[in-house]
């Protein structure tokens, strides 16, 4: 399709075209009315003038008789803008007036009324036009029969006027039209061509890309934020695929590379059974370590794309932490750390029990591995975990503390991402997932994550050691709150 | 015991069978949904391996079928699938329990065991006795040669179900899912701190250990001289 094909398809166009041909026939109507009605009123007029003047002559007839009419027409004939006039006897010879040659049929009826005619007048030098008149025959006493007509020169020049205007007027709302038209489809045209071009380069890869919102809050820009809002939807969704594939692609491959390599050897050797035995041993382990792997990972996909399935219910936040800190204790104790659970009565949250308990065991476990070991002599600070639910104004707090070495600010929102080990842990086993499926399941749950260093504080030492330590919150949103967006979904799902 | 396998990878199928016979079973296979249904129903099984995902038919509508017609024969579920409500899908189904593949063969063994055993009369017995190791269950009391044992509540449930399952390996996860009621692996091993302290009050001051553990698949409570 060409250019101007193009051009002529868009929305902007059509619209144009259309109230362009609604107006104009409006224009073109008031036009030919008011036309028609001066036209009438002119024609009218000249009636009435040629009836006046029929009535004049023959009152002077009834007076001053034949000779008296004859004077008369011929002094009247001769005035400049003279009316037609043509007096005859009803044998057709003709006593006065100023038309040179008529058609004798002309005379043969009597009008009661003017009609038009059309006739030519001679001009100086012997020249003939056309022109209309209004004329009408009329009987006078002893036979004779006069015309007097009128010339309509005057009313064809007003609708000449009428029909100048038209046309300027006419040409002017074209021009007019065309002009708006032109302005408001290339203002039109540019914002959808920049939202076409800008989709086409999200299309062709580039998700970075928004649409450009010019603050002046029309529809456009209306537009222009939900897409943008999309967009960005999508593009947190890709990037999730996308780094999902990336770890597998390096962090389950190594692993993958490792367990290969070890069967492979163990094969080479061409050793005892017992040294078959260990290396196949050593690799269901590694089996079994990747599968875990992959299945956190899944687990991470899945919560971070708030796939439906996961049962959600209002739940003791306070019972779930009591559970898991109970399976946790002791170990916590085995390792020579203190263990300090402090939690209310109740502290409601909406949400998954099994998805809230892993989260919190990957807290536990983290803590486990990174408070420091329990000293002889207590040269250090003794290791400590702590866990706590705390009732907020507005939300309900969840917080596993440590003293251990806790984690820089500048690697805070780097360890909540997949595979993300900071080299200080590189030693430590752990697949580097713990942290994202934490703030994954506060994703789900709307709940805000908060690291931060604070050493806990227990009845024997309530100091803060700044500086070290790791503090962990998840800030879950309160009940109220909750309740109040899941009735909105639920109102906008009913049918209206 | 008498298994039934509806699996439709020939090669896997191929090691549960050889696997299962080693463990002193008889196992059957059938490769697609509906030559599964048909022998699951026909003949009497002790126990039915289904895989979710089949040909001809789905794993899931076997097993609605089967209930449908009163046949009660204990089903476990194998998926790839393998997520929450994946799992709680395949309960509601009619299913028994639930393993995610990949699995360990004795994690299998061990669930199926217990499976297998869910419908004798046993299982409404009050009291569980291992040895001299005796646990009411009316009164909550645990004694070992006349001596009372005290045990926290998390304990207690432990040890009972160990004894309800006396004899036949229980797994971590196993006990994971049924005495703390989850679904997740903890990093740590925080059963076997668990097992140590119920080792520490029930075997301990005693000649004779009752509780083991299985290398690569769990516990079992057992007196070893029966």
């Amino acid at each position: 399709m060409t250019t101007i094909g193009k051009f002529f398809r868009t929305t902007a166009i059509k619209l144009s075209l259309i109230y362009l041909a609604v107006f104009a026939g409006f224009a073109v109507f008031l036009v030919l009315y008011l036309n028609s009605t001066t036209t009438a009123l002119l024609t009218r007029q000249l009636n009435e003038t040629v009836n006046a003047e029929i009535k004049g002559l023959a009152e002077q007839y009834g007076q001053r008789g034949l000779s008296g009419l004859v004077a008369l027409v011929e002094r009247r004939s001769r005035q400049p803008g003279a009316n037609l006039y043509l007096l005859v006897n009803d044998s057709g010879n003709v006593f006065a007036g100023n038309i040179a040659r008529i058609s004798p049929t002309l005379f043969e009826n009597v009008d009661s009324e003017p009609r038009e005619i059309r006739y030519r007048l001679i001009e100086e030098g012997g020249v003939a036009a056309g022109h209309t008149a209004v004329v009408r025959v009329f009987e006078l006493r002893g036979g004779y029969k006069i015309l007097v007509g009128r010339d309509v020169g005057e009313r064809e020049a007003l609708q000449e006027v009428v029909r100048e205007t038209f046309f300027i007027a006419g040409a002017l709302l074209v021009v007019l039209g065309l002009i708006s038209w032109v302005f408001v489809s290339s203002r039109v045209l540019k914002r959808i061509d920049a939202v076409s071009n800008t989709t086409q380069s999200i299309i062709s890869g580039d998700l970075s890309r928004r649409l450009i919102v010019t603050g002046s809050g029309d529809e456009f820009d209306r537009l222009a934020l939900s897409l943008n809002a999309m967009l960005g939807r999508i593009e947190e969704l890709m990037h999730g695929l996308k780094e999902v594939s990336d770890n597998i692609a390096h962090d389950l491959k190594t692993p993958l590379t490792r367990l290969r390599s070890r069967v492979e050897s163990a094969l080479a050797e061409n050793g005892e059974s017992e040294s078959y035995r260990e290396a196949l041993e050593m690799t269901i382990d590694e089996a079994d370590q990747l599968i875990k792997t992959f299945n956190a990972l899944l687990l991470i996909a899945r919560v971070e794309a708030k796939a439906p399935g996961e049962v959600m219910a209002d739940l003791n936040l306070s019972q779930i932490v009591e559970d898991v800190a109970e399976l946790y204790e002791p170990m916590v104790e085995e390792q020579g750390m203190i263990f300090v659970v402090n939690t209310p009565k109740q502290a409601l949250v909406h949400g998954n029990r099994e998805l809230i308990s892993q989260a919190l065991a990957n807290l536990l476990d983290n803590a486990l591995k990174y408070a420091p070991p329990a000293t002889e002599g207590h040269n250090g600070p003794e290791p400590k975990i702590k866990i706590s639910v705390a009732n907020q104004a507005d939300e309900t707090v969840l917080t596993v503390s440590d003293n251990g070495p806790g984690i820089e600010e500048e690697a805070r929102a780097r360890v909540l991402q997949r595979f993300t080990r900071l080299d200080s842990s590189r030693t430590q086993p752990g697949s580097g997932l713990g942290l994202s499926l934490v703030s994954a399941v506060a994703g789900l749950h709307n709940a805000k994550i908060d690291l931060q260093h604070t050493v806990p504080s227990t009845k024997d030492d309530g100091e803060d050691h700044p500086g070290r330590g790791l503090s962990v919150s998840m800030r879950f949103p309160g009940l109220q709150d909750m309740k109040g967006k899941i009735g909105e979904l639920a109102g906008t799902e009913q049918p209206a | 015991m008498k298994i039934l396998i509806i699996e439709d990878d020939q090669e896997a199928a191929r090691y549960l069978v050889k696997a299962l016979t080693e463990a002193g079973h008889v196992a059957d296979h059938a490769a697609d949904g509906d030559t599964g249904a048909h022998k699951a129903l026909v003949y009497d099984y002790d126990v039915l391996i289904v895989d979710r995902m089949l040909p001809k038919r789905d794993g899931l509508s076997i097993i609605e079928d089967l209930r449908e017609r009163d046949k009660q024969t204990p089903v476990m579920i194998l998926s790839a699938l393998g997520q929450v409500d994946d799992r709680v899908k395949g309960l509601r189904a009619g299913g028994d329990d639930y393993l995610p593949k990949p699995y360990a063969f004795s994690e299998l063994l061990a669930r199926i065991e217990v499976l297998a055993r869910r419908r004798k009369p046993e299982d409404v017995e009050t009291i569980y006795t291992v040895g001299d190791l005796e646990l009411d269950r009316l009164s909550h009391t645990v004694t070992r040669a006349d001596q009372n044992i005290i045990l926290q509540p998390r304990e207690f449930r432990l040890l009972e179900y160990l004894m309800r399952h006396a004899g036949h390996v229980v797994t971590r996860t196993m006990l994971l899912e049924n005495v703390w009621d989850y679904h997740f692996d903890p990093q740590t091993n925080v059963i076997d701190v668990h097992m140590s302290r119920l080792r520490g009050k029930v075997d301990k001051e005693f000649d004779k250990p009752l509780l083991h553990t299985v290398r690569g698949a769990g516990y079992v409570i057992r007196d070893d001289d029966r």
